[in-house]
């Protein structure tokens, strides 16, 4: 048969797809495995987490260890709770301010004209290659100047300014024809009334994106619990896992910290899937020019 | 395009202030104190290059460990997880479209498990005694008699980071590569196979690669930070430092210095070194990947 061209997207199955299935579904299997693994290791019973050998799959599920995750957190004076609280609104609080910031830059920088906006986007996609790990102490001198150690504002004002994220949004802003907007411009809009009505029902799919990064970037962040908060009721659940997982050395820990991580993973992935057709409409325009 | 300074101005404003008191205030303090001999107590004392030349001369550690952990892990995990991820995006364009979401989600689904949250895993997994599946597996394959304590043998702690790097290498960018190969200009594909293209690798390297260099490059600049943020990992693993500086990486270097050292003017210096390579590998990704035209 002569080559014809154009694999790429078919529309329907056809034989050619099953040597690249036998390829990519061993990976894939193999790239699941961890997270198998730990779904079964949270629901196994006491006498299954000290089985010997060790088994990978559970054998009869049981709710034990998220019950005495909680009943963990309770004798440690803080509870679970409150760290989940504290979780959530450091979360919610800094989405909500960080798609704020970013959609209006992303506005001013892609279709309104103005002075050193160029400088801001060539600096914004430099930024890009920041790596926050190595600033950790300038920032909690920052932070500390500032007075915000050990309030919401030291968990959020750090992640609210995310590059890739502005990067992500701006570029999806480009795309949105400039004579719509002039078109609202005639009507008499104002700037702000062109972001809310024109712009903003546009770009969701970018800022279901942005959403994705930044709650990734906020719900699983550890630095600024242990570093910028010392008031012990004010940290995140992600630091509690974390103090929970390296307390839990013994195999009965094990399955709480397996519990654990599942809590603090089933939100991720479900807000992933949920946005992902947005998230996949958003990476077409990413590209670097 | 609608030409208004103030305007511009206010709407980016928001933004520019968290950008200028997060980011760009943290990375010029770092580099200040790079300068300097700070121990987070009394004032900075300034001290010129002297932190620079002992990092270079006579920081045994980061000469012998750090610095050659790090390049061995940015280059299997940077470049190799980024070939391995457009290979793996290109296999997943070549299948349809529900399959292939199915299958992406679970490629990417590591990538939103940071570090912290899988430590538990990789404890029960590499656990030294027989109990380890890691350990029990291979026994009971016959590969091994005796169980390895793969935690605190120094031959096998950075292979082992390297590997849950990799795994969970599959990122933003991996998807960037997905969206530009799967929306990739379809007749360029029968013009192809009209001027004589005869199989699906020349197909990827004269017509899919060409079309998606702006997302090449996007995924490049991700690949690169993602290598040299990691170091969380192996610190949550082994403690800090890693036995024998094993799996010592800069990021790791950093905290050892900063936060457990109090040594925060040297830390400075490490940190503005990190930044500088991240910023030539980028630089390098770019001229590479644009010369090509």
């Amino acid at each position: 048969m002569a080559y014809k061209g154009r694999h790429i997207n078919p529309r329907r199955f056809d034989r050619s797809q099953i040597k690249i299935l036998l390829i990519l579904l061993p990976l894939t299997a193999f790239m699941a495995l961890p997270i198998v693994f730990i779904i079964n290791h949270a629901f196994k019973p006491m006498d299954e987490l000290f089985a010997f050998p060790p088994r990978f799959f559970v054998q009869n599920p049981t709710l034990e260890n998220f019950t005495k995750l909680i009943k963990f957190s309770r004798n440690a004076g803080i509870p679970l709770s409150r760290y989940l609280f504290n979780s959530l609104l450091v979360t919610v609080i800094t989405v909500v301010l960080a798609l704020l910031l970013t959609t209006m830059s992303a506005f001013a920088l892609s279709k309104i004209r103005f002075r050193g906006r160029d400088m801001m986007l060539k600096i914004n996609q430099l930024a890009i290659m920041f790596v926050a790990t190595a600033v950790l102490i300038p920032r909690y001198l920052v932070i500390c100047r500032l007075g915000l150690i050990d309030t919401v504002w030291a968990h959020v004002l750090p992640l609210a300014a995310m590059p890739v994220s502005l990067f992500l949004v701006k570029q999806f802003v480009d795309q949105v024809p400039d004579s719509l907007i002039e078109a609202a411009y005639l009507d008499g809009a104002t700037d702000f009334q062109v972001y809310l009505k024109v712009i903003i029902p546009i770009i969701k799919p970018a800022i279901a994106t942005a959403m994705v990064l930044v709650f990734q970037q906020v719900w699983t962040n550890m630095e600024t619990s242990s570093y910028f908060i010392n008031d012990e009721s004010m940290k995140t659940v992600t630091f509690y896992m974390n103090t929970l997982v390296n307390a839990a050395n013994g195999v009965a820990g094990q399955g709480v910290a397996a519990a654990a991580t599942l809590i603090m993973f089933i939100p991720n992935l479900l807000l992933f899937i949920l946005c992902q057709s947005s998230v996949m409409n958003t990476m077409a325009t990413s590209g670097i020019k | 395009m609608k030409r208004n300074n103030k305007s511009g101005y206010l709407f980016t404003a928001p933004y520019a202030l968290l950008f200028l008191v997060f980011i760009l205030v943290p990375v010029a303090l770092a580099v200040a104190l790079s300068f300097t001999n700070f121990n987070a107590v009394q004032f900075p004392k300034w001290v010129g290059f002297l932190n620079y030349i002992t990092l270079f001369t006579s920081d045994e550690v980061f000469m012998q460990y750090v610095l050659p952990n790090t390049v061995v892990y940015a280059v299997v995990v940077g470049v190799g997880g980024y070939i391995l991820s457009f290979l793996l995006a290109w296999l997943l364009c070549n299948l349809t479209k529900g399959v292939r979401t199915v299958l992406a989600l679970i490629l990417y689904s590591p990538s939103m498990t940071t570090g912290v949250a899988m430590t538990v895993l990789w404890k029960v997994i590499f656990s030294g005694d027989q109990t380890g599946l890691l350990n029990s597996w291979l026994m009971s394959l016959g590969f091994i008699t005796e169980p390895v304590v793969w935690l605190t043998d120094t031959r096998f702690l950075l292979p082992i980071v390297i590997v849950i790097g990799l795994w969970s290498s599959m990122g933003i960018g991996f998807l960037a590569m997905i969206a530009g190969i799967a929306n990739s200009d379809e007749s360029l594909y029968e013009a192809g196979a009209i001027d004589g293209i005869s199989n699906r690798f020349q197909e990827m390297i004269y017509i899919t690669i060409p079309q998606m260099k702006p997302q090449m490059l996007f995924a490049a600049v991700m690949a690169v930070v993602n290598a040299f943020q990691n170091g969380m990992v192996s610190t949550l693993l082994t403690g800090n430092p890693s036995p024998g500086y094993a799996a010592q990486l800069i990021a790791n270097h950093i905290e050892d210095y900063g936060f457990l050292r109090y040594e925060m003017g040297y830390a400075a210096a490490v940190s503005v070194v990190l930044l500088l390579i991240v910023q030539i590998f980028s630089k390098a990704a770019n001229k590479l990947l644009t010369e090509k035209d």
